[in-house]
């Protein structure tokens, strides 16, 4: 039996994504199918033996947008096939809910309306007669709550009937006196005229000629009927122009509907709220968008996240660490052959740990952004800092992803996807690694440490992160003004109730983040740390001693060649290939310096004798050169891999590389200058 | 008056809405439409956004976004 295919479609926040949990209890299977950058999500159950596919569309306000959800929820509902559309709405925002359910019903699609979270609505004193907004729109409503699943199965039931039912039911929406009088007229014409067009009626036809659709006039423009019905249309048309004083038939269309949707409001809801008293979120939102403590309450909560991410993940990072290096010890214990040996133990074990390493910090990271989200603290955190951050040709959600670019570029670029603008997602996703991250500090540490003073180390560390930071923001301002030109996408949102998510909704969300991380990151930086451990041990040249090898290998001779091109800030090649392994990852370039500054491989950033070598062999103005460029060049190779599959392409990615790599080169280069007059 | 010179806890009408159709619709999935009742009930630190309530719904939009929002001021419950 072919499966039947329900689409969910409805407002942002409305409770979609718990809707479907509670349909489908506890037997579901979610995948992400990924159409464009917004995915849709696909679920599968059986309901009295016959199976639901239900695919769950992005949230949009409308489908006749531009943003890039309304994209994708306009193309699936106009070009997918699918059986019935369950509309969900927000039972406590009626009015504007509607408005999409107007849009919607000009599908001429079979339709449920499902009025959710009908339980919250009930406790804020509104009731709603289902049945009289069934009898006003002639499409089939029920109340439901997916929190303690009232209604859930009236609405499997009442969408099982409507499918195993041949005929669509017709809405029955009575538009404005002078579009009914029109309608009216054209109605009758088609009538007369035996006109069909798929399945919808003469009126549908009627309404589809005066809303202006497209589709219906590029089918009825080649149609001999097209010339005895446009003297009809015009006449129709000029009427309404005229009545509505504007000749945009979409914003007569927009008047239309928020009329109506004012008008059935009006006529099935009783709200014993009294007005004008204070909600529970008017009390919280007086708390936490308070004009003066919204900042910093928003501050604290963002630095226990950090502190549970970075602190409470660091615990099964060890642990994780531990394992793949136990791992690669003993599966390498049992391979004679030393090539492979290396490859595997060196190679692949620990290019996979180094991605399974990350996976702690996500988890925590993603459940404290999916509370922000769900709760719906997010858009007040973007009403806080928005001014801020406008300035410089930010949105204010972009704050953290920059934040979380700190700890680590890799969950930061993914935090980025809470920004939908897709300018403002580039930009952000490109001033991320300027925010220096924690994979950076050793680095810091060590040279901070041998060149200047313990009492010194301190400050320059600070100084190192915020000019970072402000280096930054200044880039995006750059960016803003120069690459992603154009107009500002308008800020205008909703903050919406404050809501608690369900485990449940918050395990979903948390395990498939962490899932098609591991799965897409995984494959490449596999393949990517391979070539990288390729690149430094061949060709091998049988030696012992690591720096010999290292000098002799691909990656060594590459860091030769490259020489050149970091002499004017005052680098050697052994510099130059501590920098180009630090794009595999950012710790390695201590481990690689060890190596070449004949310490030995394992040496770390407090190793006493590397600092000596160090402060003996590298001039301040270099060092001071070669931080600045650690600062700004490339993340490591997971992050830009995650970097490319965000920004949405591996195109991004070369720019990524170019632009860091030019503003390093030139901020080392100032730097090195600077630092080389005044010493 | 303009939307940006209200003040917290004002009610007002919306007397029409000038701006691009961008703007324009995105304003109306919110059901800021002429004839629409609003009150600001939030404004940020900075006062570069607001925070109106419409129909119980809290929009946040930026300052400069309410300048192309005519009102008029019906009740006032200062």
């Amino acid at each position: 039996m072919k499966p039947m295919k329900i689409v969910l479609a409805g407002q942002p926040n409305v409770g979609k994504s718990s809707l479907i949990n509670a349909m489908s209890n506890s037997r579901l299977k979610v995948g992400n199918f990924s159409g464009v950058t917004v995915e849709k999500a696909e679920i599968c159950f059986e309901h009295h033996c016959h199976l639901m596919e239900m695919i769950d569309l992005p949230g949009t306000y409308s489908i006749n947008g531009f943003s890039s959800e309304e994209k994708v929820a306009k193309n699936y509902l106009n070009n997918e096939e699918y059986d019935i559309i369950i509309n969900v709405i927000d039972s406590t925002h009626l009015t504007r809910n509607l408005l999409l359910t107007l849009e919607l019903m000009n599908l001429n699609k079979k339709m449920v309306i499902a009025l959710n979270m009908y339980d919250e609505a009930k406790k804020e004193g509104i009731e709603i007669d289902a049945k009289q907004i069934e009898a006003i729109t002639g499409i089939p409503t029920v109340t439901v709550s997916s929190h303690t699943k009232e209604g859930i199965d009236d609405l499997l039931d009442i969408v099982h009937t409507y499918y195993d039912n041949e005929k669509r039911l017709i809405p029955t929406i009575n538009l404005s006196d002078t579009f009914e009088e029109e309608l009216f007229h054209l109605t009758k014409f088609f009538e007369n005229k035996s006109f069909r067009y798929k399945d919808l009626t003469s009126r549908e036809m009627a309404i589809k000629l005066l809303f202006e659709d497209e589709k219906f006039y590029s089918y009825i423009h080649d149609k001999p009927i097209f010339a005895q019905i446009q003297p009809i249309l015009l006449i129709a048309t000029e009427k309404i122009y005229t009545y509505y004083e504007s000749e945009n038939i979409n914003e007569i269309i927009n008047d239309e509907f928020h009329a109506i949707a004012k008008g059935l409001k009006a006529e099935t809801i009783i709200c014993s709220r009294p007005k004008n008293k204070k909600t529970l979120t008017n009390k919280i939102d007086d708390i936490l968008i308070h004009n003066i403590f919204g900042v910093p309450i928003f501050l604290f909560f963002m630095w226990i996240l950090f502190q549970l991410t970075f602190t409470l993940g660091a615990i099964p990072m060890d642990y994780i660490d531990m394992a793949f290096a136990w791992l690669g010890q003993t599966i390498g214990n049992e391979i004679s052959h030393d090539g492979l040996r290396s490859l595997i133990s060196d190679g692949i074990i620990a290019g996979v740990g180094a991605v399974v390493l990350f996976l702690p910090n996500i988890i925590i990271l993603y459940i404290g952004i999916t509370l922000l989200e769900t709760t719906g603290y997010m858009s007040r955190v973007a009403f806080l800092l928005d001014g801020f951050f406008h300035k410089f040709g930010l949105h204010g959600k972009s704050f953290i992803p920059l934040v979380t670019g700190f700890g680590c570029s890799v969950p930061a670029y993914m935090a980025t996807r809470t920004l939908k603008n897709e300018k403002d997602r580039l930009i952000t996703l490109f001033i991320i690694g300027f925010m220096s991250c924690g994979a950076k500090l050793p680095v810091y540490v060590l040279f901070a440490g041998a060149f200047f003073s313990p009492e010194q180390a301190g400050n320059i560390l600070f100084i190192i992160y915020i000019s970072g930071a402000i280096l930054g923001l200044l880039m995006a301002k750059l960016l803003r003004q120069f690459v992603f030109k154009g107009a500002d996408e308008p800020f205008v949102m909703e903050m919406p109730k404050y809501r608690f998510p369900t485990l449940k909704l918050m395990y979903m969300v948390v395990s498939n983040q962490a899932y098609s991380y591991l799965k897409k990151a995984g494959t490449f930086i596999l393949a990517a740390t391979i070539i990288i451990w390729f690149a430094s041990n061949y060709p091998n040249n049988g030696t012992d001693n690591p720096k010999t090898q290292l000098e002799n290998s691909y990656l060594g001779q590459l860091g030769k060649a490259s020489e050149p091109m970091f002499a004017p800030l005052g680098f050697d090649w052994r510099l130059s290939v501590a920098l180009e392994t630090g794009l595999a990852a950012k710790e390695v370039v201590v481990a690689t310096l060890g190596i070449l500054y004949n310490v030995g491989e394992d040496a770390t950033e407090t190793d006493d004798r590397l600092l000596q070598e160090l402060k003996k062999q590298i001039p301040l103005p270099t060092a001071i050169a070669f931080i600045t460029f650690v600062m700004i060049y490339l993340p490591c190779f997971a992050a830009s891999m995650v970097f490319a599959k965000e920004s949405g392409g591996y195109r991004y990615l070369g720019y990524l590389f170019v632009f860091t790599t030019i503003v390093a080169w030139i901020m080392s280069f100032i730097v090195y200058n600077i630092a080389s007059y005044l010493i | 008056m303009k939307l940006s010179d209200l003040v917290t806890n004002q009610i007002a009408i919306i007397k029409s809405i000038n701006c691009e159709t961008e703007l324009k619709k995105r304003f109306y999935s919110f059901g800021m439409i002429k004839g629409a009742l609003l009150k600001i009930e939030n404004v940020s630190f900075s006062k570069n956004t607001i925070g109106v309530n419409i129909d119980d719904t809290l929009i946040a939009l930026r300052f400069e976004e309410a300048l192309n929002i005519e009102v008029e001021i019906i009740e006032d419950t200062k």
